[in-house]
């Protein structure tokens, strides 16, 4: 049993961000979508806390919690413009949104 | 501590308060004063921006800095929020009892940007990054009934959000590397050896995140389509502040990850320059959606700026500010004359310009300058844009850089031509009732016009004074 480096730490982080990423770019319902930047704010976050921990440094573990101050805000006004959207199109598969192309 | 460094953030934050209140205040039906209100306040933002610019220096432990360049970059946003304040005053009728609300969200934005321009911290950075973006979101997203109004709302909140945690994942390497969140320590600590595989990978992350506020290749694909959807102030103010604001970050973080990452990173960003102008342009001219275009074009523009970034000197920065402030006056200019058209015939499609000269000489004189700044047409200030930065770019050795630019503004002239020939050509029906275009509006465009015009004839005070503000406030 070897001890948990920051290299663990790094690794954990960087597939939970991978795991984000592929979550945002494959899945078509926006709400799974929101979910998979959340995953990726919680992989920075954890390689903040991480790297702050094994730095001896406080500040990065100051900036986890302004980011999840900042990503509730997001997720706040992501939500209300799902409902907007809902109710202008009655669904909230990124599929049905085509009348801007690209 | 003096808090007169920090006049113009403050006061722009409590305009937006003071504009809350107001808008509570006002009776339904006449909510459309906060808008009057909100053009005093930033009108007078612009000016105090001339007499008391704020003493020079870092602040709040060095993560805040004002000089040179942040004094200029503030001054360009509040000209932007300006400009599309008056723009949007009659715009914003169909927003009914939201209306006031329209010019909070523009304050709060600004606060952002002016942080943006200020920050020297990673933390800074971030939150004012995000004081941006959020009420951008909301103003993409207001015509609330608009399908495509809420959709490019909807792409904007994903892109944005995915961005800033692409941002943030890089900036956590660095921090990582550094054990600081300040450039100044930051930028010590990969000089002094702290570098290695992470480090690389943390400043092409953060590079990638700020390369998506400019709206640059590979990071352009929400452009387009948010450009589209928003409502035209909205969008004007995209493709002007929310990308100067980009720049400004940019300008201060470059040199940040580019002394210790060396030529790598000076590469990565001439790629990314040299692939959006081309992209950019080439895209643009099978375009037929007006906004669609310009967005196409501004992607295109976000590709010369580069070049400024990429040079980073003194005289770079200089020439990076004039070409800003040329690109905005051409953009307000030729959004301006969109809203006044697309109040007239309802649409922003380029076919529906035809009959546009025999309908309204002023919206087709400022649409035509504007267009001709952005191609970089002699007259017109686009022009003398251009060759500032590309003298400079040139001075760097990157001659191919500026052959490749030249060129690609030949092929820009070639949309930008087509769009004035459609507005020149007769209109398919003979109807010719005048146009209705009120005040503010013919004054903003009247403005971006002769100002384009100015800056493109005498060159000379304004980027003397830039270079003046550059060097007695600079670090």
């Amino acid at each position: 049993m070897g001890t948990i480096t920051l290299d663990h730490y790094i690794y954990l982080a960087s597939a939970l961000f991978a795991v984000g990423v592929v979550g945002v770019l494959i899945r078509r319902n926006i709400l799974i979508m929101m979910m998979g930047i959340e995953l990726m704010l919680n992989a920075v976050n954890i390689l903040l806390a991480a790297t702050s921990a094994f730095n001896g440094d406080s500040a990065g573990q100051v900036f986890v919690f302004f980011i999840m101050l900042v990503a509730a805000a997001e997720i706040a006004v992501g939500l209300a413009i799902i409902t907007m959207i809902y109710r202008n199109t009655g669904s909230i598969d990124v599929k049905d949104y085509s009348r801007l192309k690209g | 501590m003096d808090f007169s460094t920090l006049t113009l953030e403050i006061g722009a934050a409590a305009l937006a308060l003071i504009l809350l209140v107001v808008g509570l205040f006002l009776p339904d039906g006449k909510k459309g004063q906060v808008g009057i209100v909100a053009a005093l306040g930033f009108a007078f933002l612009l000016v105090l921006s001339f007499l008391a610019p704020g003493s020079k220096g870092p602040f709040f432990m060095g993560q805040y800095m004002n000089d040179g360049i942040s004094v200029l970059f503030k001054q360009i946003f509040i000209l932007g929020s300006l400009l599309v304040t008056l723009m949007s005053l009659r715009f914003t009728r169909r927003f009914e009892d939201a209306r006031g609300e329209f010019y909070v969200l523009l304050a709060f934005s600004l606060v952002g940007m002016m942080g943006m321009a200020g920050a020297t911290d990673f933390l800074t950075l971030y939150i004012a990054l995000e004081l941006m973006s959020i009420p951008l979101v909301v103003l993409t997203a207001f015509e609330k009934g608009s399908m495509r109004s809420t959709e490019a709302g909807m792409k904007y909140v994903l892109l944005g959000a995915m961005s800033s945690a692409i941002l943030l994942f890089g900036l956590s390497f660095l921090y990582g590397a550094a054990g600081s969140f300040g450039y100044g320590a930051v930028m010590a600590a990969l000089t002094g050896g702290q570098t290695g595989p992470l480090v690389v990978i943390g400043g092409i992350f953060a590079l990638a995140g700020l390369a998506f506020k400019v709206a640059a290749v590979p990071f352009h694909m929400w452009s387009p389509d948010i450009y589209e959807g928003a409502p035209v102030p909205v969008t004007a103010f995209l493709a002007v502040a929310s990308k100067a604001a980009g720049f400004a970050a940019l300008l201060r973080f470059f040199p940040v990850v580019l002394v210790p990452l060396g030529l790598g990173m000076t590469t990565l960003i001439v790629l990314i320059a040299a692939l959006s102008m081309v992209l950019g342009n080439l895209t643009a001219i099978p375009q037929t959606n007006i906004k669609r275009m310009l967005a196409w074009s501004s992607i295109a523009h976000a590709g010369y700026m580069l070049l400024g970034v990429m040079v980073a000197s003194f005289a770079g920065a200089a020439a990076l500010v004039y070409y800003l402030l040329v690109y905005l006056f051409a953009n307000v200019g030729a959004f301006a004359a969109v809203t006044a058209w697309s109040e007239l015939s309802g649409s922003d499609e380029i076919s529906s310009f035809k009959g546009m000269w025999k309908k309204s000489p002023l919206i087709s004189t400022v649409f035509i300058v504007s267009l001709l700044s952005l191609a970089g047409i002699p007259p017109a200030a686009g022009f003398i844009g251009k060759f500032f930065l590309f003298v400079e770019v040139a001075h760097k050795g990157y001659l191919w850089l500026v052959a490749l630019a030249l060129v690609m503004s030949v092929v820009s002239l070639y949309y930008y031509v087509s769009v004035i020939k459609t507005l020149v050509s007769e209109a398919p029906e003979g109807e010719t009732s005048k146009a209705d275009i009120p005040l503010a509006l013919r004054a903003v465009m009247l403005v971006s016009a002769v100002s384009t015009v100015v800056l493109g004839v005498l060159p000379g005070p304004v980027m003397g004074y830039i270079r003046n503000i550059l060097s007695t406030l600079s670090s």
